[in-house]
């Protein structure tokens, strides 16, 4: 593939995420033009575009949330959406999710919400589980908040807590929804530098889905751009601010100090 | 099952109480002939409040109470993605937020009904000797007269009827909620309206089925 060369692989036994010709429609409404793509381990892999050019949706099909209308998104060479609901069950395990908004659950504690999946799908201790969410309490910078509810969190401070939620069962992929969004640009930069790191520490798939330009500067490895449902552009951080293609360049350098900066 | 049971036993409680009272007051002062013994009251109350009055008024006041809860919570969690973390953990959402919420309902509200049959008739009681209208000898006669346990077994499972009604239709509404906070309101209020009519309807094919 594509990258300067940079992004060889050997596809065996790699926690490869391969897209094949996805394509979705809500009705007559085609969102999702026949998408192919690949997502590679240990690298920050962004699906970005303009507000409703089917980013989300993408992100939703791959991780089964909505069905693609036509098309195949492989885990390390398995077809998800033609998998069994057992098997789908033991992918969703690997599978970490950053949502927009967090989700956190309203009604349990930051310690309850982290480990929740860890009493539900492992043979942990109660010790071990809160141990385990020490530490990725822990390693998202968070202390002494074991207690507080998520409403008495800050939405930087709820990022983390569903970052740490998303690392807690030690997932292979980990997926990021608008990670940045109604964020200040210092807790924008900590939030996007915290998810290189524990994707390179991890070496987990991740896959962030943005429009904020200062993430794919900062944390893109792998770009794939999408205008109006389709793959329109793939490439590195380096290669998209070099990009000719127009509408690349119409987005990135749509605000007044991204042109600034280009001159 | 604490926020179920617990949380509406209060309301539940004071209902009953006055209903007891109400019926009692109104059944004594509609007695106006010397050829109705002044038993009837007790009579009239006991088989007012067991057959109907507990179970099925009860449900409809604990279905907005109740059904409102559940639908805009599980709303709620809906338009914030909450289910949808669900789903990608792994989790049967449905199964998991939404069984335990009948099977609470389903065992507490027979409990529910038990406490409020028990506080209507001591209201109808405390009613009917204060007023004059009845004594405690002619009262407590009146409602062991021509006692049918049968009629306490029909109460309690047309309860578990609507218990499973009034936590699984808002239940249903909260969760295909799509859209914000619009949308909840409009889930719950579906939730309680659907659920109400659906107590009404069960309440006539039940009694058909039990006591006819």
């Amino acid at each position: 593939m594509y990258i300067n060369n940079e992004l060889c692989f050997n596809t065996i036994n790699v926690e490869l995420i391969e897209l094949q010709n996805i394509s979705k429609s809500f009705g007559e409404t085609e969102v999702l033009k026949d998408v192919s793509a690949t997502f590679y381990p240990g690298k920050t892999n962004l699906i970005i575009g303009a507000s409703g050019s089917g980013k989300t949706t993408l992100a939703k099909c791959i991780v089964g949330l909505t069905e693609p209308t036509a098309g195949h998104v492989l885990f390390t060479g398995e077809d998800f959406h033609s998998m069994k609901f057992k098997q789908k069950k033991t992918v969703r395990k690997e599978i970490g999710f950053l949502f927009q908004g967090s989700a956190l659950f309203d009604s349990m504690t930051v310690e309850e919400n982290i480990t929740f999946t860890l009493s539900m799908f492992s043979n942990m201790s109660i010790e071990e589980q809160l141990d385990r969410a020490n530490f990725c309490l822990q390693r998202t910078n968070l202390e002494n908040v074991n207690q507080l509810y998520p409403a008495e969190l800050s939405g930087g401070m709820k990022k983390r807590v569903a970052i740490a939620r998303a690392i807690a069962m030690k997932p292979k992929y980990l997926f990021c929804d608008e990670p940045n969004s109604g964020l200040d640009p210092q807790t924008a930069a900590v939030i996007d530098n915290l998810i290189k790191e524990i994707t390179e520490e991890y070496h987990m798939t991740t896959v962030v889905v943005t429009h904020d330009m200062n993430s794919v500067i900062e944390i893109g490895d792998n770009i794939i751009f999408i205008y109006k449902g389709e793959k329109w552009w793939e490439g590195s951080r380096d290669a998209i601010l070099k990009t000719d293609n127009q509408e690349v360049v119409n987005f990135v350098y749509a605000s007044k100090f991204m042109k600034t900066l280009r001159k | 099952m604490s926020n179920l049971g617990l949380g509406s036993l209060g309301i539940a409680s004071i209902i009953a109480f006055f209903m007891g009272a109400v019926i009692v007051i109104q059944t004594a002062s509609n007695i106006d002939s010397a050829w109705i013994p002044e038993y009837t009251i007790g009579f009239t109350a006991r088989q007012s409040i067991i057959l109907e009055f507990s179970p099925t008024i009860l449900a409809l006041i604990l279905a907005g109470k109740i059904g409102s809860a559940v639908a805009s919570e599980i709303g709620t969690m809906r338009v914030t993605e909450q289910i949808d973390a669900l789903e990608i953990m792994g989790v049967n959402s449905a199964s998991y937020l939404i069984t335990p919420k009948i099977i609470a309902a389903v065992v507490i509200n027979p409990l529910l009904v038990i406490i409020s049959i028990f506080l209507s008739l001591l209201g109808g009681w405390i009613a009917g000797t204060m007023n004059g209208s009845v004594s405690t000898y002619t009262y407590v006669y009146g409602l062991q007269y021509d006692f049918d346990s049968f009629s306490l077994v029909y109460a309690l499972i047309k309860t578990m009827f609507f218990a499973f009604a009034m936590t699984s239709i808002p239940a249903y509404h909260g969760y295909y909620t799509s859209g914000g906070a619009l949308e909840v309101g409009r889930s719950s209020t579906k939730g309680v309206v659907y659920s109400s009519i659906c107590i009404l309807i069960m309440n006539y094919v039940l009694t058909q089925l039990m006591l006819s």
